[in-house]
């Protein structure tokens, strides 16, 4: 007899804490931890700046404010797209969910390449992680988060594929919505990382 | 078996040794009814045949009572000690015009910059001793504090003396010395392979003996530079 | 055999399976029970590991320069003819801390009980995602081996204290450590994946699989302290995961975080580290609390005195364990208008754990009081941490640590909080649920020996630890002749040397009755404690999936010695046909 059948057949569900389906619970965990490393580098970086004030470069003296504005605007574009994909998949539509995956798998992984032509930029120019307090904040920073969103490429790549060979329907699509919160935190980073590193 | 405190030889050392002593009595008492109280039930309430247990959720009244008591006794706490602290660290303890003498750590070693004949540090006339810090007792003398490299801590046991040496900060700290005497710097953060070994030799002086151990010091340096 | 696999929305099914290869059955297991057990057997080694660290480390303080038996066999970078080198001592005293904080006393309370505990007494099948959980054992023991190899490398393991603090810990001319510094950060790295896969299912798997009627409100002190405990690491180890790689960064890729010569801030460091370590402390010690909340009532007959306020008495302990870091800077060079806050809060903390000894106490209280091992071991707990607790409230005040700051002082106090405190509770969940995890029993007349001896040797040890550190002994230095105030120490010293090497050999004597007991102890009864927890209504020890039927809870964990029953315990699923008591 299966437990589902016992429970049903006494007529009480399990206790459902927060009414949370549990993969989503599960990444919404698992973001509070995220929140709370991002708080060290990002905290450590607030002190060491203030700490430092006199010598530290302006905004656009050392990075390129505009080329990483674009890329911003291309982040946020990726979450559309998966916005899109996870309204999709709630209708039931399996075509339009693999194309709208597919764009943020591409529009993401050129946010990343876009970060790798800059990075190569400022080391050509002499800017790199040994070039004092400027140069370790900003590389552990923009590092950390670089490495989250290839990790969130990667992931919806695998969701993507899922997505091709039929594994969401719009019964069950959880896996759709627990990588789109992922990547909608990984955005808001992006975004809190934006402002304080290039603009300020 | 050597357990006590070491002389105490300074003013702030008479505070620290007093609150330590209050918190030891308060504890004491705690520790006798935990313990105590444990060790009765553990016999009293000893499961026998006939025995049993009663049964209870517990009581509201109780827990008001052991919850206030502790309660209090940290307010009381932290209003005394923090008035001692005020005495001993704050900002507005200290004293103005106290000599002011640099003591700059490093692996293993203490280097002491004393402000030559004109007494303000800087000025050319300085003059540094490694491993000994001399200084008069029954005035406040104020330590200014540093480190060339790594982490270290200025600890003089005697004088109830404590404070960290971080390299690329400067950190004051005065005290005063109620007796003559000599003493140790004992370094007490973990600095590296020679930590166990970096010590200096404190000699604490009366008045007279100050003066003229500084005069021939300084007027040494002050000859030189002529 | 029927198996159980969870389905990602919780529900378990039942399906008819082959049998499970050995590989997936007891190497590559997503079985909670099985990755407890692997938890239990690394952390014994650790354990063990962690004390004869300590026994060299007292062997150079007991006897100075003297060689030590069995020293030949070191290398001669670490004891040439046998004597502990300093450089050795100081990496001694490092990866002592290191190896007992990490991997032994926070894997055997939470890899071994929140694994082990919380699917069954919530009554569930497995946690909510049980491959996680896999990789969690596996991250951890490759941390650990990661950690171990440091002492192989070139210039040999980390000599910057357990507490790593910069830059001595970042600049390798100055430590004389090179691989052995990177490797310790790379530990803690995976070591902190290990622990929040771990946390996020401990934490998801309490709030979603609780069985039919096991509110809030029911479930067992161990489970709500493994719960808080879980929050605890997840908002604490990711600062320490920042931090350590931070600091790798300025040993490797020449960055200056916390290299003042570059700007960076060495009191940096140690706000990151003890953010994340002061919490830390109270992962070590919350689901202490909790298992002896659950062996005190079991032993004594009686509901635990107040259910509520030992919930609520933990959730301050943790809220407020996030706001006292700074008491560990009290020295550190801080503003004293900072210190005075932190001051305030650590005070403020030692009231809920005083609320937790009186409710103890109460629970104690006109019970009916077994001496069992686990039932000694938790009361133990209780004397011990009193202790811990009391001398604590020394260094909370800010001027009195102004002189116990980095001496013998502190190291009497983590050590009550820490073995007397933790390592008693592990000791006494150890017992009080062997039997449901191997099916057999621990003899207690060995278990009582065990106890005695422990508890007598302990005190000797770190008692006297006090007067040290009130006559100045400073931490961590490996030769106290040096100094003329040390001077009348070297014979307390002795003493508690040779204490601890009676200690030692006390944890022996434990494992080798362990084993012994795991092949040839008394098959064990379904409940042979007579509790009233849920896992206590399994077989011992229970099946893959834990229930074939989902139980349904009724009442309160604690239901002993109800005055309207004969039988003097009740089963939280047992039918409330009888009657049905109290609040819960």
């Amino acid at each position: 007899m299966t437990s589902h059948a016992a429970t049903m057949e006494r007529g009480r569900s399990p206790e459902r804490g927060l009414g949370v389906p549990t993969n989503k619970l599960g990444m919404w965990i698992f973001l509070t931890s995220e929140v709370m490393f991002f708080t060290g580098i990002i905290g450590s970086y607030i002190i060491l700046r203030f700490g430092a004030s006199d010598s530290w470069a302006a905004p656009g003296e050392v990075l390129n404010v505009t080329v990483t504005a674009v890329n911003t605007f291309i982040l946020i574009c990726s979450s559309v797209t998966m916005v899109k994909a996870f309204a999709a998949i709630e209708n039931g539509d399996e075509k339009m969910l693999r194309i709208w995956l597919l764009a943020t798998a591409i529009i993401g992984a050129s946010f990343v390449g876009i970060q790798l032509f800059e990075y190569s930029e400022l080391i050509h120019h002499g800017f790199l992680p040994s070039s004092g307090l400027y140069g370790s904040t900003f590389y552990s920073m923009t590092g950390f988060h670089g490495f989250h969103v290839t990790v969130g490429v990667l992931c919806i790549l695998w969701v993507t594929l899922k997505a091709f060979r039929g594994g969401y329907t719009q019964e069950n699509h959880q896996g759709v919505e627990v990588i789109g919160l992922y990547w909608h935190f990984v955005d808001l980073v992006w975004i809190i990382l934006f402002t304080i590193v290039y603009l300020i | 078996m050597d357990w006590s405190f070491p002389i105490n030889a300074s003013t702030q050392g008479i505070v620290i040794d007093n609150l330590f002593w209050i918190i030891f009595w308060m504890t004491a008492v705690a520790f006798v009814i935990v313990e105590g109280g444990v060790i009765w039930f553990m016999w009293r309430y000893r499961s026998r045949e006939g025995h049993k247990a009663t049964y209870t959720h517990g009581n509201t009244t109780a827990e008001i009572i052991w919850t206030a008591i502790p309660a209090l006794a940290m307010i009381f706490l932290g209003i005394y000690s923090g008035a001692a602290w005020a005495d001993i660290r704050g900002l507005d303890s200290f004293p103005d015009d106290a000599l002011t003498i640099s003591v700059v750590a490093k692996q293993f070693e203490w280097n002491i910059t004393y402000p030559g004949a004109d007494l303000v540090l800087g000025n050319g006339d300085d003059f540094t001793i490694r491993n000994r810090f001399e200084f008069p007792m029954g005035e406040p003398v104020i330590v200014r504090l540093e480190s060339e490299d790594v982490i270290h801590s200025f600890f003089i046991p005697e004088l109830r003396v404590k404070q960290d040496a971080v390299p690329g900060m400067t950190i004051p700290i005065w005290f005063e010395a109620t007796q003559a005497g000599e003493f140790q710097i004992a370094c007490a953060e973990l600095c590296g392979l020679g930590h166990y070994r970096m010590r200096a030799r404190v000699v604490v002086h009366d008045r007279a003996s100050f003066d003229s151990w500084y005069r021939d010091r300084s007027g040494a340096v002050q000859t030189a530079a002529n | 055999m029927a198996t159980i696999t969870a389905e990602p929305t919780g529900v378990a099914v039942v399906e008819e399976e082959h049998p499970l290869p050995f590989i997936r059955k007891y190497i590559f297991s997503t079985d909670h029970k099985t990755i407890a057990i692997q938890f239990l057997f690394t952390c014994l080694f650790f354990l063990l590991v962690g004390g004869l660290l300590a026994v060299m480390l007292r062997y150079q303080l007991g006897y100075p320069g003297k060689p030590m038996p069995g020293g030949d066999l070191l290398p001669e970078t670490m004891a040439p003819g046998g004597i502990i080198l300093p450089e050795f001592y100081i990496s001694l005293v490092t990866m002592h801390g290191t190896f007992m904080v990490f991997f032994a006393i926070m894997p055997l309370l939470v890899g071994v009980y929140a694994n082990y505990l919380i699917p069954l007494q919530i009554g569930t099948h497995d946690m909510a995602f049980p491959r996680l959980n896999m990789w969690s054992y596996w991250l951890f023991f490759v941390s650990g081996l990661v950690m171990l190899s440091s002492f192989a490398v070139e210039g040999g393991a980390s000599v910057a204290g357990w507490t790593q603090y910069a830059p001595l810990s970042a600049m390798p001319e100055a430590s004389g450590v090179y691989a052995g510094q990177q490797l310790w950060m790379i530990s803690i790295a995976i070591f902190g994946f290990s622990s929040l896969l771990g946390s996020i299912n401990y934490v998801t798997t309490v709030i979603n699989l609780r069985a039919p009627g096991m509110t809030w409100f029911r479930l067992p002190l161990a489970t709500w302290s493994l719960f808080i405990t879980a929050i605890l690491g997840l908002l604490a180890i990711p600062v320490l995961t920042a931090a350590v790689i931070m600091l790798l960064f300025d040993q490797t890729i020449g960055t200056t975080f916390f290299l003042p010569e570059t700007g960076g801030q060495p009191l940096l460091w140690q706000h990151l580290f003890w953010f994340f370590g002061h919490p830390e402390v109270y992962i070590l010690i919350l689901p202490a609390m909790g298992f002896v909340s659950d062996i005190i009532a079991n032993g004594s007959r009686k509901p635990i005195f107040g259910y509520h306020s030992m919930v609520f008495a933990l959730i301050s302990i943790a809220f407020l364990g996030f706001i006292v870091w700074g008491h560990h800077m009290f020295q550190s060079g801080m503003n004293p208008a900072l210190a005075m806050s932190f001051m305030i809060s650590t005070l403020v903390i030692a009231v809920p754990s005083a609320i937790k000894v009186f409710n103890w106490m109460g629970t104690m209280w006109r019970g009916s009081i077994q001496f069992t091992p686990h039932m000694l071991f938790a009361v133990g707990f209780v004397m011990l941490f009193a202790i811990g607790g009391l001398s604590g409230i020394f260094m909370a005040s800010t001027p009195v640590d102004i002189y116990i700051h980095d001496t013998y002082f502190i190291v009497a106090h983590l050590h009550y909080v820490l073995f007397g405190g933790s390592l008693f509770a592990i000791f006494a969940a150890i017992y009080y649920w062997f039997p449901k995890m191997f099916g057999r029993m621990i003899n207690d007349t060995m278990g009582r020996i065990h106890f005695a001896l422990t508890f007598i040797f302990f005190n000797l040890v770190f008692f006297p630890m006090h007067g040290l550190g009130m006559g100045g002994m400073m931490r961590r230095i490996y030769d106290p002749s040096q100094y003329e105030h040390l001077a009348g120490m070297q014979d307390t010293n002795t003493l508690v040397s040779l204490s601890a090497f009676a200690l030692y050999a006390s944890g022996l004597l434990f494992f080798v009755m362990f084993f012994w007991s795991l092949f040839r102890g008394k098959k064990a009864p379904v409940n042979p404690w007579n509790a009233t927890t849920l896992e206590w209504q399994v077989p011992s020890p229970p099946l893959h999936g834990n229930w074939t039927e989902i139980p349904v809870v009724y009442h309160g964990p604690y239901e002993y010695s109800h005055p309207d029953m004969d039988k003097d315990w009740l089963s939280q699923n047992e039918r409330p046909d009888v009657v049905s008591p109290a609040r819960h």
